[in-house]
This record gives structure tokens, C-alpha cells and sequence, in this order.
């Protein structure tokens, strides 16, 4: 029945040694609902959700499920009870098929171990047409992009008959049109009755889908509202505790020379004709959905892929394009958009991750200056405000806003004069981001020429001096000052993918 | 419906088709290696050579059966080589001792697959890594070896042991038949049964394993147990094959394996390989050495190039994986 209550929590606790990640919260999903949890990276929101999907066991408190009280104990038997995590990092099996990674766990047999294919693949057929997939069940998951990948947990959630699906932070690393199929999913998840628990930190994703919003802070239950009844105010006052001014500084415009001029850079299958150059105290901001190459041209700048054409001009004068080593020395510093796979070293302590590219500055004939490493990452924990308990505490252990601050720390500390920014602030929570779009404001006003490439519009437009659009590989749109409104950003970007077609004619004429 | 939930996803037969072309790399090796020694000696291209080649390699592939099992899960075994020697040392011995052949031969498999029992309780129960659990186990397996034998090679007594073996199918012996035999039974193993398909989930990717209900510390005992059985059923061929039993029997034979499963393109990491890659690099294995032998390679020289070849396949392996990423 819709409205009834089908998973619920009552005052739920979670240690762990030193933390208090749960303290005494209640919630709820009821059937056909949207119900959003939200707050800061470290609230509970990931303990809580563990706890649901049987990764965790709570302290105290108790758990009921239809009506009675019960004990999940692992994911199999939270999934026996109709409870499915789709996990933000997806759990699949790449080398595995749509099929096996569906029923993983329990496929079906003819006896003696002997795998019944037909059946596996029929079952697996069946629910993917229900979702309306266009991808069969034998295929390997490990050629599907991340949102098949996240159709497929999907659909492992509708082949167990989920009554409760809880949503990691879903549309993290989706284009806005596959936001848009994963929504009609979830609507139609509810139509049928299932729970929703819908993990976000992003406002207008809340707005938009959900119908309840609880919020943590600190693991302690900060409330749970309609969402009709609340708002982007009372939400952010709910999660940090406090209304912030102002999401977005803008650093104020005072341009220098030229730092970096690129001209018609190209990479086969990748980008083409890129053309553009950013000042001293600039922030470029360089928007465009995921895929469109911005990324792309990012690494190449930085050397870590090469170009196939294209001419570089550092500070007026034309240099080779760098390797990774070249830049560094330059000061032409990328924070990557994957901090934990290539922007840190995430088994080190982050001292050793601020100083791993300057290792030269802290040693003498090959041997470290401890003291000196330390004294530098003293100074960037209290100027960056970084939570950490000491300098050799894993950065991987940290919340994504610190670790960000530990990228920025590593490129900082040598003086750069360029920064590129790509995906800042993506999985940092609300406290932590405008922490960040501070600092990129202060860094600019400080000389520093810096790119921010983000997919997210209203960091763009927020913290740029001049904007570029990007589609499809290529630049299509430039906007500053009054030009730069959510309107003409989609409109530049939508208005590419149309005359594509035209342009591949014209440069075959 | 979204631009790229529409596009069809990357299959279809054309894509199979380059697919599998990309991923045996090891056949073309074996190929090319076959058409350079048919070449350069009179002797490779015989009937009689080639179904020596077969039998030679038997007794390393039997290992790199149970090896890649072991590898699909994402672990490894180093005592296999030890285990071997212990299997060929107790069934000449007990032979010896007066147990009949058949007694003697299913003590020995018995104690190879407790040996695989015993390494597989340590990594599930333990948690260490399988690399420092069976390099353990090589130590004390093969330390076992050498109390059983006394350091000194047993000779069976009962030459008709050694003629269990001499069962011919044309010109292919006995061995290299059980050698198929456990290739094709493997893959069908791990294509068709619950198991065998899990063992790529464990070694893909472990939580997602764990997550489904699949009892992952059970699964690598299973498939640690066939290993140390199928070292075993070598050492077994081994001591009919020669008719003693040295304690050095086996020595470094489990890198050799390693090594042939590696180059049919099994991921050491874990979730990927089959057995038709393993009996490539087998025979590739097998052919080279072969090769160089008939052209009177001085031994330490073989070594040499045996290594070179080595790299020269996994370069290969490396080249034909980018072309695929290109293609992708």
C-alpha cells in the first residue's frame, strides 16, 4: 500500500573507535516515496545507509521491517528483505556479464553445480526489458558506460523485487540526460510502490524528485520535512548548522599578463581546434557534460596524454607541450578529477601527499627533511582549515573535501601559476565546497591564472570571470559578464549537438 | 530515452570476431614459434617430436590447470612444485614399502590435496595473502620431501609401475591424454558451472562477491584444494614417467607454471583467464624449450632466451591490449 511504512529505524546508534557515527536517529521509507537523505560528508548519512543495506550492524536501537523487529545481519539477507544499495562506486563484476552481475550470488542450475545459461540469461532478459535497457544479458559488464552500469544495479534490485532501494548520490557521474532516465526510473519505482532512499548532495535534485528530506549532522537527526514545505535555506541551515551567505565568491577582476595561450591543440577522437588563453588572475570556467573532452584537455595540457597538434605559448613564449615533470616545474598544476585514483596517493599520510611532487625542495642529496615537510604541512592544515588528525594519517581515510584541500595543498606549496581545476568540488559536501570556492577566489585575486572545469552550472557561473563552452570535443561558446546565465550555457551546448552534422560537413568541404 | 543509454552497447559478432583475434595472441605466438622451428630444424615437424613436446608439457600444464583457478581467484600457489615432488616421492615410496600401486598412488594424491586443503583453511581463515602462505608452505612441503626421502632419490622396485603410463592413442601418450583431458574438463568447469563463473566474481571484484551471498573464504578452499590435488596427479605421472623419485623433484616448476598461465594472458590480479589461454602458453612454453634443445642450445643459453621470449610474448600481449583499447 502507498504510504505505509516499510523499512524503519528507531533510535539507531554506531560507534566506531573514537567516532560517534550514529547517535540515536530514527527514519523511515514508506512505500512509493522519494525519501532524501541528506547532510555534510562524516553526518551518517553513509553509516546509516550501511546500516539499512545489512554492511553494518547498529549499537542500539532497533530496526523493523513491515511491522517486526529485525536483524540484518549482511547484505544477502537485507536483500532477502527486499533492501538493495546501489552503491555510489558500483559493486559490479566488469569482467562478468549483465546476466551473472544481476543474479550474482544465486544463479540458477540444472543440479550439480551445472549453470542453467538459458534461464540465467531468459530471467535477466525479462527484467531489462521491464526497464527498457537496450543492452542484452550476455553483454560484459565492463564495456557498458557508468550509467549501463548503473542500470544494471538497477535492475538487480528489480530482479530481487525490491521494496526498499536506496540511491548512493546517483547521478554523481551521469550527463544530464541520463539524470533525466535514471528520474523516470525512480518515478516509476514508486508508481509501483517501492521505497526510495535518495542520497544527494545536490539541492535541485532534491527539489525536483524527492518527497521527505531527512538531514544529520554529526550523526545526530537534525529533522525530516516535506519537501514541499522546505528550502534551499532551511535544508542548508539544517546541514551545517548555520544560513551561509553566499555559496559563491567571486574572485575580484584584476587581470595580468597572459599565462598560458593555446592554439588549435588537437587529439584524435578526443578534441579538436582548441583555441583559448587565460590571464593572471583569471578564473576561466569550462563547462560541459561529461564526455564533451573536457577533461580530456585538461591532461593534455598537463602532459599526461599527448597532442597531436596544436601550439602552446607559456607567458608569451612558445613551448613544447610538457610532460607531467615540465609542467610541475612550470607551475602549471592539474587537481584531477578523480582525487583518489590520480590526484593522491591515498595509502600516504598527507604530508608525504603535499610534498610528493617537490621532493626535491624537502631533501638534500636524496635524504628527506622531515622537519621541514612537516612544518609545510602544518602551515596548509590551518590556512586550508584541513581535518585531519595529524600529518601522517591516510589522506584516503579522509572526507573528499579534505582530500580536495590536500591537492591544492601539493600544487600550492611551489608557487603555480596556473591551476587547473577539474571537478573541484564533486562529492564534497555544502561546508566544504564554498570552502574551496573561497580559496579559488582568494587565489586569483592573489595572481594566480586558475581553469575550473566543472559540470556543475551554478559553480560555473559562480565563481568564473569567463566561461567557454564545450561539446562534442570542441569549444562552441564564449560568455562573460551579463552573457553568462544558465540560459545561454545550455542553449551553447545543446545548440552544438544540433549542428554537428553541418560542421563534420564543412570540414569535409 | 538518453543519447547513450541508446547507443548499442559495444558487442555483436563483427566485435567478437576482433575480440577473440585480440585475445589469443598467445596461439599466433605458438604459431609463429612452430613455423621458426620447422624451419630452422629438421627434426621439430616430426610426429615423433611433436608428440614428445605433448607429454613434456603435461606435467607443467597439470600444474598451470590448477594454477589458473587458483590465479582466476586473484591469489597464487606457490607449493605446487613442492607438492608435486611430495606426491612422487610417497607413491614410489610406498610402492616400495609394499603398498599395491593403486594404494600408493591414491595416498600420494590424498596427501597433495591435503596440502591444497591445508594452504586454502590458511588464506581464508587467515587472511594473508596466499603469495605468503604458499611460499610457506614451499619451504615446509619441500622440507618434507627431503625427511620422507632421506636427501636421497628413491628408485621404484616394481618396474611394471613405470609401465602404467606406456598406454598410447596413436603416437599420444597416456599423459598427454590426461593432460586434455583436465584442460577441456577445466574449462568446461569454469564456463558452465556455478562455481567455475564465480571464481571470476571473487577474483574480479571480492566485495560485490561477498555482497551476493557468495561464501568467498569457502570458494578459494575449493580451489586451492584442486590445486594442491592437481599437483599431486603430476607428481604422480612424474614418478611412473621416470621411475624415481628425487627430493628436488619439481624445483621452480611452480614459476614455470606461473609463468605459462601469465602468457596465455590469465590476470595475475584476478577475474580474467581461461584454460585454452593456460594450454597456450603451455605449449608455447614447451615448444621453445623444445626448439632450442633440438638446435643444441648449451643449457644456460636456453635460460636466456627462454626469458627473452618470455618478455617478447607478454610484449606482444601488451601491443594487441592497446589496439583493443584503441578499438574501444
Amino acid at each position: 500500500m502507498a504510504g505505509e511504512t516499510i523499512l524503519s529505524i528507531e533510535g539507531v546508534s554506531k560507534n566506531f573507535p573514537g567516532v560517534r557515527a550514529l547517535k540515536d536517529v530514527s527514519f523511515d521509507v514508506r512505500a512509493g516515496e522519494v525519501h532524501a537523505l541528506m547532510g555534510e560528508n562524516g553526518a551518517g548519512k553513509s553509516t546509516l545507509m550501511k546500516v539499512l543495506a545489512g554492511l553494518y550492524r547498529p549499537d542500539g536501537g532497533r530496526i523493523m521491517h513491515k511491522g517486526e523487529e529485525v536483524d540484518i545481519r549482511t547484505p544477502l539477507e537485507a536483500r532477502d528483505r527486499g533492501i538493495l544499495l546501489i552503491h555510489q562506486e558500483l559493486s559490479l563484476s566488469p569482467e562478468l556479464s549483465v546476466a551473472e552481475n544481476i543474479f550474482l550470488g544465486s544463479w540458477p542450475t540444472k543440479g550439480l553445480g551445472i549453470l542453467n545459461k538459458r534461464k540465467l540469461n531468459s530471467d535477466a532478459g525479462r527484467v531489462l526489458d521491464a526497464l527498457g535497457c537496450d543492452f542484452r544479458p550476455t553483454t560484459r559488464v565492463g564495456t557498458l558506460s557508468i550509467a549501463r552500469k548503473q542500470m544494471v544495479e538497477i535492475a538487480r534490485a528489480q530482479a530481487f523485487n525490491a521494496s526498499v532501494v536506496i540511491f548512493d548520490e546517483p547521478t554523481a557521474s551521469l550527463t544530464d540526460t541520463e539524470k533525466e532516465k535514471l528520474f523516470s526510473i525512480i518515478a516509476d519505482l514508486k508508481a509501483r510502490n517501492v521505497g526510495i532512499v535518495y542520497i544527494s548532495h545536490k539541492m535541485n535534485e532534491i527539489f525536483e524528485i524527492t518527497d521527505r528530506v531527512t538531514v544529520l549532522r554529526d550523526g545526530v537527526l537534525q529533522g525530516t520535512v516535506n519537501t514541499a514545505d522546505a528550502t534551499v535555506e532551511t535544508l542548508t541551515r539544517m546541514m551545517i548548522g548555520r544560513a551561509l551567505d553566499s555559496f559563491f565568491t567571486r574572485a575580484r577582476s584584476n587581470f595580468g599578463a597572459e599565462v598560458l595561450r593555446v592554439e588549435g591543440m588537437a587529439k584524435k577522437g578526443l578534441f579538436e581546434n582548441i583555441s583559448f588563453s587565460v590571464r593572471e588572475g583569471e578564473v576561466l570556467g569550462l563547462y560541459g557534460l561529461i564526455g564533451a573532452g573536457r577533461s580530456e584537455v585538461a591532461e593534455t595540457l598537463f602532459g599526461v596524454r599527448r597532442a597531436d597538434a596544436g601550439r602552446l605559448f607559456w607567458k608569451g613564449g612558445e613551448i613544447p607541450f610538457p610532460t607531467p615533470r615540465q609542467a610541475i616545474d612550470l607551475g602549471l598544476c592539474l587537481a584531477p578529477e578523480s582525487r583518489k585514483e590520480q590526484g593522491l596517493v591515498i595509502g600516504m599520510g598527507g604530508r608525504e601527499n603535499i610534498t610528493l611532487p617537490h621532493l626535491g625542495l624537502f631533501s638534500r642529496l636524496g635524504i628527506m627533511n622531515r622537519e621541514r615537510e612537516t612544518q609545510v604541512f602544518t602551515r596548509y592544515r590551518e590556512t586550508l582549515e584541513i581535518k585531519t588528525t595529524g600529518p601522517s594519517q591516510r589522506v584516503g581515510n579522509l572526507s573528499g573535501g579534505n582530500q580536495q584541500k590536500f591537492v591544492l595543498a601539493k600544487w600550492l606549496c611551489n608557487k603555480p601559476r596556473l591551476l587547473i581545476l577539474d571537478e573541484p568540488t564533486r562529492g564534497i559536501d555544502v561546508g566544504s565546497k564554498s570552502v574551496i570556492h573561497a580559496l579559488i577566489a582568494k587565489l586569483a585575486e592573489e595572481g594566480l591564472a586558475v581553469i575550473v572545469i566543472s559540470s556543475e552550472m551554478p559553480e560555473v557561473l559562480g565563481v568564473s570571470h569567463r566561461i567557454l563552452t564545450m561539446s562534442e570535443g570542441a569549444f562552441n561558446g564564449e560568455f562573460t559578464g551579463e552573457a553568462m546565465t544558465e540560459e545561454n550555457l545550455i542553449d551553447a551546448v545543446s545548440r552544438h549537438r544540433e549542428s554537428s552534422s553541418s560542421r563534420r560537413a564543412r570540414t569535409a568541404a | 530515452m538518453t543519447q547513450s543509454l541508446t547507443q548499442p552497447a559495444l558487442s555483436g559478432h563483427k566485435g567478437m570476431a576482433r575480440t577473440i583475434l585480440l585475445r589469443s595472441h598467445i596461439w599466433l605466438f605458438l604459431l609463429a614459434a612452430c613455423v621458426f622451428f620447422s624451419v630452422v630444424s629438421p627434426y621439430f615437424l616430426t610426429v615423433n617430436n611433436l608428440a614428445n613436446v605433448l607429454t613434456q608439457s603435461a606435467f607443467i600444464g597439470i600444474l598451470a590447470i590448477g594454477m589458473t583457478l587458483v590465479m582466476i581467484n586473484g591469489e597464487i600457489d606457490l607449493s605446487v612444485g613442492a607438492t608435486l615432488a611430495l606426491a612422487c616421492a610417497l607413491a614410489i615410496g610406498l610402492h616400495n614399502g609394499g603398498a599395491s600401486a593403486p594404494v600408493a598412488i591414491a595416498a600420494a594424491l590424498l596427501a597433495g590435496t591435503a596440502m591444497g586443503l591445508l594452504n586454502g583453511s590458511l588464506v581464508a581463515l587467515s587472511g594473508m595473502h596466499s603469495f605468503v602462505v604458499t611460499l610457506g608452505a614451499l619451504i615446509g612441503i619441500r622440507g618434507l620431501v627431503f625427511v620422507y626421502t632421506g636427501g636421497n632419490a628413491l628408485l621404484v622396485n616394481d618396474f611394471e609401475y613405470t609401465e602404467i603410463p606406456e598406454v598410447y592413442l596413436g603416437q599420444i601418450s597416456l599423459t598427454a591424454m590426461i593432460f586434455f583431458a583436465l584442460v577441456l574438463f577445466f574449462q568446461w568447469f569454469l564456463t558452465s558451472t556455478r562455481h567455475g563463473r564465480e571464481a571470476y566474481a571473487v577474483g574480479d571484484n571480492v566485495e560485490a562477491a561477498r555482497d551476493a551471498g557468495i561464501r568467498v573464504g569457502r570458494h578459494k578452499l575449493i580451489n586451492f584444494t584442486l590445486c594442491g590435488f592437481l599437483a599431486a596427479l603430476s607428481g604422480v605421472l612424474l614418478s611412473m614417467r621416470l621411475g624415481t623419485a628425487e627430493p628436488q623433484a619439481g624445483r621452480s616448476w611452480e614459476l614455470w607454471a606461473i609463468i605459462a598461465v601469465v602468457l596465455g594472458g590469465t590476470r595475475l590480479k584476478g577475474g580474467y583467464g581461461d584454460m585454452w589461454r593456460t594450454l597456450g602458453g603451455v605449449l608455447a612454453l614447451a615448444v621453445v624449450q623444445n626448439g632450442l634443445r633440438l638446435l643444441n642450445t648449451p643449457n644456460y643459453v636456453e635460460l636466456i632466451v627462454m626469458g627473452l621470449v618470455l618478455l617478447l610474448a607478454l610484449g606482444l600481449d601488451r601491443i594487441m591490449l592497446l589496439g583493443t583499447r584503441k578499438g574501444e
